[in-house]
């Protein structure tokens, strides 16, 4: 029964198990999940609870051991390793903690890769590329070698290469695991933008900056949702309290 | 906050309440909201009370409303003096928390786990709101820096958090 029409990716008792026996591993155990165009969903839990394994599925890098998977309207826990595919280069971008740029390729040879292999022509394709990497504020590091870039400036680029496609949703895992909190708070920036934007994001994380930039927090232990929060509308707007300003803005303080 | 903050942008040179109001304004950015002119010229007032603080009022600005000026007296100096030497910091109050876990478990009364759940949500939107306030101010603004420093610590409430979910997990899975 596919209820998800109005979701960009929708599972339903997804599960993936390793191994047997004694040694069975449920790393995703029985998972619901819909997630609304534009939507961005933040997934925290401590480590090995399962959300780098349910990424893995949501994207079609892994094959889930039950249940059932849609992606844009398709199928993929039925779907051959061919359209598995075509549909992780086309309808999803990913973003990794270690980046996973092509050391021997510029920023912009990163950044078009996929669309390259997608079949896009060659100009269409740095055409696009250059101008993400405007968008994520690198344009003068558009022929730099991955090595000659900060790690906060890798990730851009590699959020630029996530785009390419024009994918139907972004899976990053841990995207600023690896960044000092500058160049965290700019690709927070960026991920703000790319939801203003209405780009449906999912992020798989440890850092609490990053999930508060999440419409809806997911929290995951054991391979199972434990809570779900939605984090829009609870506004408190009162951060001057959270300084300690309350003595000043209160009449008898 | 204390008196002593307000006196403190006082001791630049004497300065009209409407200077004062918007050299907090430039310090605390998007926190100033709250504070309307009225409490700045109550702080103003209490303190010209309490001896810290002389005012007069300004020849040649017939048309303002606010001609007072306000100036530090002696003893406002040996205040603001002593004030910038005094090692006091905020300090949370995590035991108050902590005990409502210990209380509810004890008690029976609630379950610790969504207690901690509550506190987390809540935190995490504040952490939302000042985040979205950081991220709108340009580089090196005053007010950038002290909604970094409301991150960071919420980001810390947030950490001892997951250690008292640990904590409590296997506890509730006992009884």
């Amino acid at each position: 029964m596919n209820d998800t029409g109005a979701s960009v990716l929708g599972a339903r008792g997804l599960r993936k198990e390793y191994g047997k026996g004694e040694g069975l591993v449920r790393a995703v155990d029985d998972v619901d999940l819909d997630v609304a165009h534009g939507e961005t969903v933040a997934v925290m839990g401590p480590s090995g609870c399962g959300k780098s394994t349910l990424l893995h599925l949501l994207g079609g890098l892994d094959r889930p051991s039950g249940g059932e998977l849609w992606l844009a309207g398709q199928r993929l826990d039925q779907m051959g390793e061919r359209g598995l595919a075509r549909l992780r280069r086309t309808a999803v971008g990913f973003v990794f903690q270690a980046f996973h740029l092509m050391d021997e390729l510029t920023a912009v040879e990163n950044v078009e890769l996929p669309a390259l292999l997608a079949g896009q022509p060659a100009r269409t394709a740095r055409r696009r590329a250059s101008g993400l990497l405007d968008r994520v504020g690198l344009t003068d590091r558009a022929a730099f070698l991955p090595s000659a870039l900060s790690g906060g400036q890798r990730q851009r680029v590699a959020i630029a290469r996530a785009l390419v496609s024009d994918p139907q949703v972004v899976l990053a895992d841990e995207p600023t695991g690896n960044l000092d909190s500058r160049s965290t708070m700019d690709v927070l920036r960026l991920f703000e933008d790319l939801h203003a934007d209405g780009q449906t994001l999912i992020i798989v994380t440890h850092d609490s900056r990053i999930a508060a930039t999440a419409d809806r927090l997911i929290s995951m232990r054991d391979g199972a949702f434990v809570d779900e929060t939605r984090l829009t509308g609870g506004s408190t707007g009162n951060l001057g309290a959270l300084a300690g300003l309350a003595g000043l803005t209160e009449r008898d303080g | 906050m204390q008196q002593e903050a307000v006196l403190a942008m006082l001791a630049k040179e004497p300065s009209h309440g409407y200077e004062l109001r918007a050299r907090l304004r430039q310090a605390l950015g998007p926190l100033g909201d709250a504070m309307n002119d009225g409490h700045v010229y109550v702080t103003l007032t209490r303190l010209e009370k309490a001896g810290l603080v002389a005012s007069e009022q300004s020849a040649g600005l017939p048309d303002r409303p606010d001609r007072k000026v306000y100036a530090l007296t002696a003893d406002g100096q040996q205040r603001v003096a002593a004030w910038l030497a005094e090692v006091s910091w905020p300090r949370p109050d995590l035991a108050e928390f902590h005990l409502k876990l210990i209380a509810a478990a004890a008690a029976g009364l609630a379950d610790p786990l969504a207690i901690v759940g509550a506190q987390r949500r809540e935190l995490l939107r504040r952490l939302r709101d000042a985040q979205r306030a950081a991220l709108a101010e340009p580089d090196g603004s005053a007010a950038g820096l002290l909604l970094e420093g409301i991150v960071l610590r919420l980001q810390a409430d947030l950490r001892w958090l997951e250690a008292c979910e640990r904590n409590w997990t296997p506890r509730k899975d006992r009884s």
